[in-house]
């Protein structure tokens, strides 16, 4: 049985706070960049650069793109071969403040890849993360910046993201493990 | 020690009703209902079909030469285990069967043998080279008393020469039995050149460089009335060129192979190299017409042009491999699929293009004879009912390049008698020393 | 994917995914570290029966950008016999425990019996077989074409209605075949031109037009015109007389150059044979797609080796 611990309004009011939070940290929105982790990690990376665009006002048009993980995986032998997403980096990452935005941040692995993706597209002056839901059971030394929610959760459980843009509906729930 | 008597019960002779055969003195001493022999082994032949002994008019024994392929011994044991009890063998040894020496060498290896009287074929040309006629005379004239020339494996492209051994052996009434195969034509040939070979990307054999050999050879033997036996007929287009031909009054025969009427070049698809033979598998159509030129005497035998190979020969890329199949052990049963049970021939018709035409045309004594009181023991007993997968226990040479593996075939030799005693039995090919034993007593008396 | 043999098996899906997987690998190579360290710990062999420095150089800064090591094996004129060898050299690579084999080989089929042996469990990838295939230069032909067609928006799309003309020695070439099945599986219109002596014999089951008259298939203004390399050995087997009565019917010269449509994409496989299939006026001019080939050439290879060699390969 699914249990919903975000609604479609709980996420807006969260990814707002995250907004906030990111121009608190950086003092304003410049030199930031927003990479988010397809698939719905990207989602949330345009929708946190649109939010910020509209707190800050009309001159700070954040650059905002996709940060594909998948050549950088650790498992790669270990599952079937997966399809990449294409990534889209809105210029030059030397010197910016680059937020990697994703969904869930779990065991770190996906963060580990993406820092090491960041790596080869150039040295950016500072790297955050911030992400909708921190389940814990970190497996590598990584922390969110920013988080939405966090929700401690047994390995057996799952946690669904579903958002607007790529499910139809909008939802956050956890599912499975001991009854 | 006189020899075994075997007395056979119930067999239905080439299908029809059945009879009791007593076996004694290497003749089929009687034949009909209720026979009792004391002392006799007795063989419960109920459901099963007694055929002449079956005679091969094409088989590859590789000896001498390429023995690690097979020998006259373990070739004409493969031939026992499918029912047959003369093979004609192929001249393309090494040394070639083109002298008196080479052939009597290999009528000796088969007589001590004993699995099956093993006829050998002269080369038609030294060395099979197709450019000087070989001692034709001196081979007939030898103790393995040669009557069937060929180059197989070669084409006798050279039309004069192919014209001079037609004459020649007119005076021995031997029969050129010809590879038609046009050389220029097949440079670098790998399969039957068609949509497939298109697809495939291999080198095309056309039906044409087979067609046109087979046409020039008939018009020869016409004009110098000679006596021509064409190998291995794969096209249709050959079969209707046989059959004008024989319209005409040619004095032409004709073979087919197991393969070819059963298989067709769908199979190459994968590259395995099993499927690789000259002349190559060919289209659907093909083998029906085929099927349809050996029912109705365009064709008149089968033969199996049983080829074994080393296994590293196959095991390789297409181009590489080795051309052939072996076909001894399968042949009866692939008949059986191909022209039996399709309703095209009956059993009796089975015994006529499997023993007594190749016989005739070979000019073979003591094979062929059929299933009489006082014809030659040379027998064999099938099980149409039972049908199996064909796999590696079934081949009885030394060659496995058979592809038929793992196919499922009608049909099982049981038994096969030569000179009145067993190589066959239950299924069984029989001992090699007790074989080559029963034979020193059948010929010494 | 387990091996890339053929695009004859290749389905359109199968062969979207992997065109746009080469876009990915594609982006890769504007990056400041044009490396992946997708296939680290890899090894993949190139076993080269044949002399061909371009398709080994292109497999290799594949192999390279991925990270995998990379073995050259040129198995050409060694000694040993030709049945053996293809057996003996696959156990020889297994032993040596290599994940990925690109094989080049005079034999129509060596790559299928290759993965079809059970000698070697590594992904195969065919980098031409005899006269049979050569799917990579199929799928980088494709790549070119819906890359001209579509630049940055070509993910996910097909070929659909593209009119593609190759022209030359259809019988002998690997690549002809490939693309006939490629282009037409992504719903482009084949045509062959060729003389007749240059065609099989039977084309009836390829999903191509075939004609003979190179003047005519100018005047159709087809989508892209794809030249193939004339080898001159093949007029000593008099499949023409000549060299010069080749170029004059069948050759891509300025005059039947000039006119093409001008947004007619000009391609070649490579190596070109200049005044002969190909005018230079037509190699080097804009609508030629023949350095970006060589350049798309390494990408969808990338992709391939990706698809092969990355996963779980007891899975897939």
């Amino acid at each position: 049985m699914a249990r919903t611990v975000l609604n479609q309004a709980d996420i807006t009011r969260a990814l707002t706070r995250i907004s906030h939070e990111i121009l608190e940290s950086n003092r304003g929105s410049e030199n930031l960049m927003i990479l988010g982790i397809p698939t719905r990690g990207a989602v949330l990376a345009r929708r946190i650069a649109a939010m910020i665009g509209s707190i800050e006002g009309q001159a700070a048009d954040v650059p905002v793109g996709a940060l594909d993980i998948t050549m950088y995986r650790d498992d790669l032998s270990r599952t079937r071969t997966r399809t990449p997403a294409p990534t889209h980096v809105p210029g030059s990452i030397d010197g910016a403040t680059v937020v990697l935005v994703d969904d869930v941040l779990y065991s770190g692995r996906t963060i580990r890849a993406a820092l090491d993706a960041l790596n080869d597209y150039g040295r950016p002056r500072t790297v955050r993360l911030a992400v909708l839901v921190d389940r814990g059971h970190r497996e590598l030394p990584i922390r969110a910046d920013f988080v939405g929610k966090n929700l401690p959760s047994s390995t057996a459980e799952r946690i669904n993201v579903h958002l607007a843009e790529t499910d139809g509906d909008e939802f956050v729930s956890i599912e499975g493990g001991a009854a | 020690m006189a020899s075994e008597r075997y007395l056979i019960r119930g067999a239905a002779p080439c299908g029809g009703e059945t009879a009791d055969l007593l076996l004694a003195d290497g003749r089929i001493a009687d034949i009909g209902p209720g026979l009792s022999a004391a002392g006799a082994t007795v063989i419960d032949a109920d459901g099963l079909i007694a055929l002449p002994g079956l005679v091969d008019l094409h088989t590859h024994l590789r000896e001498p030469g390429y023995e690690q392929s097979e020998t006259v011994l373990t070739g004409s044991r493969a031939a026992a285990a499918g029912g047959f009890t003369a093979v004609f063998a192929m001249a393309n040894t090494s040394p070639v069967q083109d002298t008196a020496g080479v052939v009597e060498q290999v009528l000796a290896l088969g007589e001590r043998a004993g699995y099956a009287t093993v006829q050998p074929i002269g080369a038609v040309t030294v060395g099979l080279a197709g450019t000087h006629l070989a001692e034709l005379g001196a081979m007939a004239a030898s103790r393995a008393r040669v009557r069937v020339f060929s180059d197989d494996g070669n084409c006798v492209a050279d039309p004069l020469l192919m014209r001079r051994a037609l004459e020649y052996v007119k005076a021995f009434d031997g029969v050129v039995a010809q590879h038609a195969q046009e050389p220029r034509l097949t440079v670098g040939a790998q399969m039957n050149e068609g949509a497939l070979s298109a697809e495939l990307g291999l080198a095309g054999w056309p039906a044409v460089a087979e067609e046109s050999i087979i046409a020039r050879d008939v018009l020869l033997a016409e004009h110098v009335g000679s006596r021509l036996h064409v190998c291995h007929v794969s096209t249709a287009g050959s079969v209707d060129v046989i059959r004008w031909a024989k319209a005409r009054g040619i004095n032409v025969t004709a073979e087919v192979t197991p393969h070819h009427l059963l298989l067709t070049e769908d199979l190459i698809a994968g590259y395995d190299a099993r499927y690789k033979v000259n002349p190559p598998l060919r289209s659907a159509e093909d083998v029906q017409a085929l099927r349809a030129g050996l029912a109705d005497g365009t064709i008149d035998i089968i033969a199996t042009d049983h080829a074994p190979h080393p296994v590293e020969a196959k095991e390789c890329e297409w181009p590489a491999a080795a051309n052939g199949m072996v076909g001894l052990e399968s042949a009866l049963s692939v008949a059986h699929a191909a022209v039996v049970e399709t309703g095209l021939l009956d059993w009796a018709d089975i015994a006529r293009v499997l023993s007594a035409t190749p016989a005739r045309i070979g000019r073979i004594s003591g094979q062929g004879e059929g299933l009489s009181q006082g014809a030659p023991a040379e027998l064999t007993l099938y099980d149409p009912s039972v049908r199996r997968v064909f796999d590696r226990s079934d081949l009885a040479g030394l060659g496995t390049n058979s592809p038929y593996l793992s196919m499922t075939l009608p049909g099982r030799v049981e038994a096969t008698f030569h000179h009145g005693y067993a190589t066959v039995l239950h299924g069984a090919v029989q001992d090699a020393a007790a074989i080559e034993q029963a034979a020193r007593e059948a010929i010494h008396g | 994917m387990r091996h890339l043999l053929s695009t004859r098996t290749l389905g359109r899906d199968e062969a979207i995914l992997l065109l746009d997987v080469a876009e990915d690998m594609a982006d890769v190579a504007t990056r400041e570290v044009k490396k992946l360290p997708t296939l680290r710990g890899k090894t993949v062999v190139n076993l080269f029966f044949e002399d061909s420095t371009r398709t080994r150089i292109s497999f290799e800064a594949a192999a390279k950008r991925l990270s995998a090591d990379v073995i050259n094996f040129s198995a050409k004129g060694s000694s040993v016999s030709k049945g053996e060898s293809l057996k003996d050299t696959a156990q020889t690579l297994a032993a040596i425990g290599a994940d990925g084999v690109v094989i080049r080989h005079p034999a129509s089929g060596a790559p299928q019996v290759l993965a079809d042996s059970g000698w070697i469990d590594a992904g195969i990838i065919n980098a031409g077989d005899g006269t049979h295939e050569h799917p990579t230069q199929a799928l980088l032909d494709a790549f070119t074409i819906r890359r001209r067609l579509h630049g940055t928006a070509s993910r996910g799309k097909d070929l659909a209605g593209v009119r593609v003309t190759i022209v030359g020695d259809v019988l002998h070439s690997r690549v002809a075949r490939s693309n006939v099945w490629l282009l037409s599986t992504l719903g482009a219109e084949v045509s062959l031109i060729a003389p007749p002596t240059l065609v099989p014999a039977d084309t009836s089951a390829w999903p191509a037009r075939v004609g003979f008259d190179l003047d005519e298939a100018v005047d159709e203004g087809p989508d892209v015109m794809m030249m193939l390399r004339i080898q001159a050995e093949r007029m000593q087997d008099s499949f023409f007389p000549n060299s010069r009565e080749y170029a004059r019917t069948w050759g891509l010269d300025d005059t039947r150059f000039a006119r093409l449509r001008p947004g007619t994409m000009v391609m070649h496989p490579g190596p070109m044979n200049r005044g002969l299939e190909i005018s230079s006026a037509a190699a080097d001019s804009a609508q030629s797609t023949v350095l970006e080939q060589v350049t798309n050439g390494v990408s969808v290879r990338m992709a391939a080796l990706y698809l092969l060699l990355s996963g779980d390969r007891e899975e897939s």
